[in-house]
C-alpha cells in the first residue's frame, strides 16, 4: 500500500497551461500506471486540453465534467493567486491539494491551512514537489519525467519525508541504489509554515503496513523536528526513523537564510546542533552521510523484526 | 526585511498605538531642532539593526537642545557591531512607572499567529519566559476569523492585569495583533509599553520584522517608510559579490542561479538546489574545503543565467577553480548546466577541463549533459557518487 495516494487517486491540475504544469502533467500520466489527471483549470482557458486533459476556467466545471468528486489537486498558480485556486479546491470539496508554488507569504500559507482544516482537507507543500508511489503513481514534479524518476524511486518498504524537493529523490536514488524501494516519498516543502509536517504524516506510514521504516531530510529553522521527536516518543512509533539533517554550516551564522525560506535560524532550538540532539533524544538516528543512511536503516530494520 | 526603530515605532503609530513625540535625525543639527520641539530632556538612540545599543553606548541622554546635538554627534559616528547607525532618533525622556510587553510572532507548529504579553517589560522576553513564566501571556489566534478584542483580553489578564490598566492596554495588544497580520510581519514587537504617571500607556521602542516574500503587497508602506528596494536588510547588507549575483538571477524569470553568499574561501562553488546545497557546503567544510560562496541553482534556469553565476565565481579573486554539483535534478536539465559552465569558461579564455574541477550533476538530460562534458575533457560523475564524495573530490581537485 502507500500514503495520501494510490492508482484510483483522482486529481487536476490547478494552472494547467503553465509552462512547467504541461511539463507536470505529461509526467503524471506517463509515470506507473498512469495518473488519473481527470482535468486542469486556468481561468478563460476552458476549452483546450493539455496532453489530452481538458481545460476548465473553474473546479467546479472540472468536478461537474467529472462527475463525482475529485479526490486532490496540484496547484502551480503564482504566488498572488495561490489562495484563492487552493480555496477554490477545497470548497469544492477536494480532500488533498499538493502546493507547487514557492514564495507565498505566510499569512496566506496560514489561511489555506486553517480552511483545510474546517474541512477535513490536507494539504502538502507549499514549495513541494509532491508525493510518489514508485512504479504506481506521481502527484506532482517529483522526480521528473517518468523515465527519470523511474531511475529514482523503486518499491519497498521505506517512507521518505523530505523538506526539500530534490533531496527526496537524491535519498530515495541512494536507497534504491541499495536495494531499499520506497513505499511512498512525499516532499512536504520548505517554507516555515506548511500543510504537513513530519509529526503530522507520521500516523500515516504507521497505519501503513507496507512500510517498516522512515528516512527524513531535515534543515534548520523552525521546530518541526522537536514536533517530531515528542510524536515518537509519545506514541511509542512501531517505526525506525534515519534522519539527514544538511546546513550545519548555518549555526554560525544566525538570522541569515540559506536554500528554503523556512531555513533561516532566529534562536537556540533552530539551529541544526541542537535539533540533532532532539532527534537522538527520541530514538532518530542521526546520519551523517547520505551514504550511511541504507546501512543504518537497515540495521533498525533488523533489530526491529 | 528588519526595520530601524524610527520605521518600526511609525508602523505601531499608524496602526493607531499611542507613541511618543519623536524624530528621526542624520545630522546633530536636525537632533537639535526635534530636541528645541521636545523642549523637555531627551533620549538620543542610534538606529542600527543590531541588539545590545545600550553597552555600546549607542543611547545617551541630553538635558537641552545643545547637548542633544553633541550627543547625536557622538552617536552618530559610533559604529555598533560593525553597523554604521542610519541616523539618530530623538525620543522625550518619558517618566514611566512601570513597563509592559506586547509581541506576535508566528507558530509554525500550530501555523497561527501567537500573541505574547508579559507585565516584565524592558528586557528580553526569552528571559523572562525562562526565569519568570507565570509572567507571560500566551495566546494563538485563526487566520480565518477576524481578530476580536477579547483574545487580546484574555492573553493581557491572564498575568494578573486587571482594572483600568486591563481596559487601557487591550486596544494596544488587539492593534498590534491586526498590523502584524495586515502588514505581513514575521516578528511584531513593543517593548516596553510604558505606563506614565498620568496612567496613559505609551510604545518606547519597538521592533518588527516583514516578511521578504510580502514586499510586492506591502509596497506602499515600504515606499512610505523609503525602504528602497535594493535593501535585503538581513543579518549583514549584500556585499557586491552578492549583489552581482542578484543580477545574475535578475536576468530573466526562467529558474534560479543566484541566492549568492560570499565567504572568504578559495574554493568556488556553482552548486544546487536548495537542499543539495546546504548538504553540499557542509560536505564540503567537512572534507576541510574553504568555500569561496555560496550560491543556488534550480528551477531550469537558461543557459545564460548558469554561465553568468559560473563566470561571475570563476572571476572572484582567490578562485582558482569551481565544482559544479547538484543533488539529483529533475526540472533542472543537466545539459542546460554543462553548456553553461563550459561557456563560461571558454567566454574567459580558460580550458573547462582546467577550470571545473569536478561536475556532479545527475538526472534529467543527463546523456546529453554528459556528451558535452566529455567533449572537453571536463571530469564529471553520475548519481553512483554520493555528494558527499563528490565534495572530497572538488576539495582535493582544488588543492
Amino acid at each position: 500500500m502507500s500514503i495520501l495516494i494510490d492508482a484510483d487517486t483522482t486529481f487536476i491540475v490547478q494552472g494547467i497551461t503553465g509552462r512547467e504544469a504541461v511539463n507536470l502533467t505529461r509526467e503524471c500520466l506517463d509515470y506507473g500506471r498512469g495518473a488519473q489527471v481527470v482535468g486542469g483549470v486556468t481561468p478563460g482557458r476552458k476549452g483546450r486540453d493539455v496532453h489530452g486533459v481538458p481545460v476548465f476556467d473553474t473546479v467546479d466545471q472540472a468536478v461537474a465534467h467529472h462527475g463525482r468528486p475529485i479526490d486532490g489537486s496540484v496547484v502551480t498558480v503564482p504566488p498572488a493567486f495561490t489562495k484563492d485556486a487552493v480555496f477554490e479546491a477545497i470548497e469544492n470539496g477536494i480532500k488533498l491539494v499538493v502546493i507547487v508554488t514557492e514564495r507565498i507569504p505566510r499569512r496566506d500559507v496560514a489561511q489555506m491551512v486553517e480552511l483545510a482544516a474546517l474541512r477535513g482537507a490536507r494539504i502538502i507543500g507549499p514549495n513541494c514537489l509532491g508525493i510518489i508511489v514508485p512504479d504506481v503513481i506521481k502527484m506532482g514534479g517529483i522526480g521528473g519525467p517518468a523515465k527519470d524518476a523511474a531511475k529514482a524511486y523503486t518499491p519497498g518498504p521505506i517512507g521518505v519525508i523530505s523538506r526539500s524537493g530534490g533531496m527526496t529523490t537524491e535519498m530515495s536514488s541512494t536507497l534504491s541504489a541499495a536495494g531499499l524501494g520506497q513505499s511512498t516519498a512525499v516532499s512536504i516543502g520548505g517554507d516555515a509554515i506548511i500543510g504537513s509536517s513530519y509529526a503530522e504524516l507520521m500516523p500515516l506510514f504507521e497505519a501503513d503496513e507496507d512500510t517498516e521504516g522512515i528516512v527524513i531530510y531535515t534543515e534548520p529553522g523552525g521546530r518541526m523536528e522537536a514536533e517530531l521527536a515528542k510524536w515518537v516518543t509519545e506514541n511509542g512509533s512501531r517505526l525506525p526513523i534515519v534522519a539527514f539533517m544538511a546546513g550545519r554550516f548555518m549555526d554560525e551564522m544566525p538570522g541569515m537564510s540559506f536554500g528554503h525560506a523556512g531555513t533561516i535560524v532566529e534562536g537556540r532550538e533552530d539551529t541544526a546542533s541542537e535539533k540533532i540532539a532532539r532527534l537522538a533524544e527520541a530514538g532518530i538516528t542521526v546520519a551523517e552521510r547520505i551514504e550511511d543512511i541504507p546501512a543504518m536503516i537497515r540495521e533498525r530494520l533488523e533489530v526491529a523484526a | 526585511v528588519r526595520f530601524f526603530e524610527y520605521e518600526a515605532r511609525e508602523i505601531v503609530k499608524r496602526a493607531g498605538i499611542p507613541v511618543t513625540d519623536f524624530g528621526f535625525a542624520t545630522t546633530p543639527q536636525e537632533a537639535r531642532e526635534i530636541a528645541v520641539r521636545i523642549g523637555a530632556p531627551v533620549v538620543i538612540k542610534s538606529q542600527v539593526l543590531t541588539g545590545g545599543r545600550m553597552k555600546a553606548g549607542g543611547i545617551q541622554f541630553a538635558d537641552g537642545p545643545d547637548e542633544a546635538a553633541a550627543k547625536a554627534e557622538q552617536v552618530l559616528a559610533l559604529a555598533i557591531n560593525g553597523h554604521v547607525p542610519r541616523g539618530v532618533l530623538v525620543d522625550p525622556k518619558a517618566s514611566v512607572d512601570h513597563e509592559y510587553y506586547a509581541g506576535v510572532v508566528w507558530d509554525g507548529i500550530r501555523k497561527q499567529p501567537v500573541m505574547l504579553f508579559s507585565d516584565m517589560g524592558g528586557i528580553d522576553i526569552e528571559e523572562v519566559a525562562e526565569a519568570h513564566p507565570d509572567h507571560v501571556g500566551r495566546g494563538h489566534f485563526s487566520n480565518v476569523l477576524p481578530f476580536s478584542e477579547y483574545q487580546a483580553k484574555q492573553v493581557i489578564a491572564s498575568v494578573g492585569v486587571s482594572g483600568s490598566r486591563l481596559n487601557r492596554l487591550v486596544p494596544i495588544v488587539t492593534a498590534l495583533a491586526k498590523l502584524f497580520v495586515e502588514r505581513d510581519m514575521t516578528l511584531a514587537e513593543i517593548n516596553p509599553i510604558g505606563e506614565l504617571a498620568d496612567g496613559s500607556f505609551v510604545a518606547l521602542d519597538a521592533h518588527m520584522e516583514m516578511e521578504n516574500e510580502a514586499r510586492g503587497r506591502q509596497r506602499g508602506l515600504l515606499a512610505d517608510l523609503g525602504v528602497g528596494d535594493e535593501e535585503t536588510r538581513q543579518a549583514r547588507e549584500a556585499t557586491d559579490f552578492e549583489l552581482a549575483g542578484e543580477a545574475v538571477d535578475a536576468m530573466d524569470h526562467r529558474g534560479v542561479a543566484g541566492n549568492v553568499t560570499e565567504f572568504d574561501g578559495d574554493l568556488g562553488l556553482v552548486i544546487g538546489a536548495g537542499g543539495g546545497s546546504l548538504t553540499l557546503f557542509d560536505a564540503v567544510r567537512a572534507h576541510g574545503g574553504r568555500p569561496a560562496n555560496y550560491c543556488e541553482i534550480g528551477g531550469n534556469p537558461s543557459v545564460r543565467k548558469a554561465c553568468e553565476l559560473a563566470k561571475l565565481v570563476l572571476q572572484k579573486p582567490g578562485v582558482e577553480k569551481i565544482a559544479v554539483m547538484m543533488s539529483i535534478v529533475s526540472n533542472t536539465r543537466v545539459d542546460i548546466v554543462a553548456r553553461g559552465v563550459v561557456k563560461a569558461c571558454l567566454e574567459l579564455g580558460y580550458d573547462p577541463a582546467e577550470k571545473i574541477s569536478i561536475f556532479r550533476i545527475p538526472g534529467a538530460w543527463e546523456e546529453e549533459g554528459f556528451k558535452i562534458l566529455a567533449r572537453y575533457g571536463v571530469r564529471y560523475a553520475d548519481r553512483s557518487t554520493s555528494l558527499n564524495e563528490a565534495a572530497r573530490l572538488a576539495v582535493e581537485g582544488a588543492a
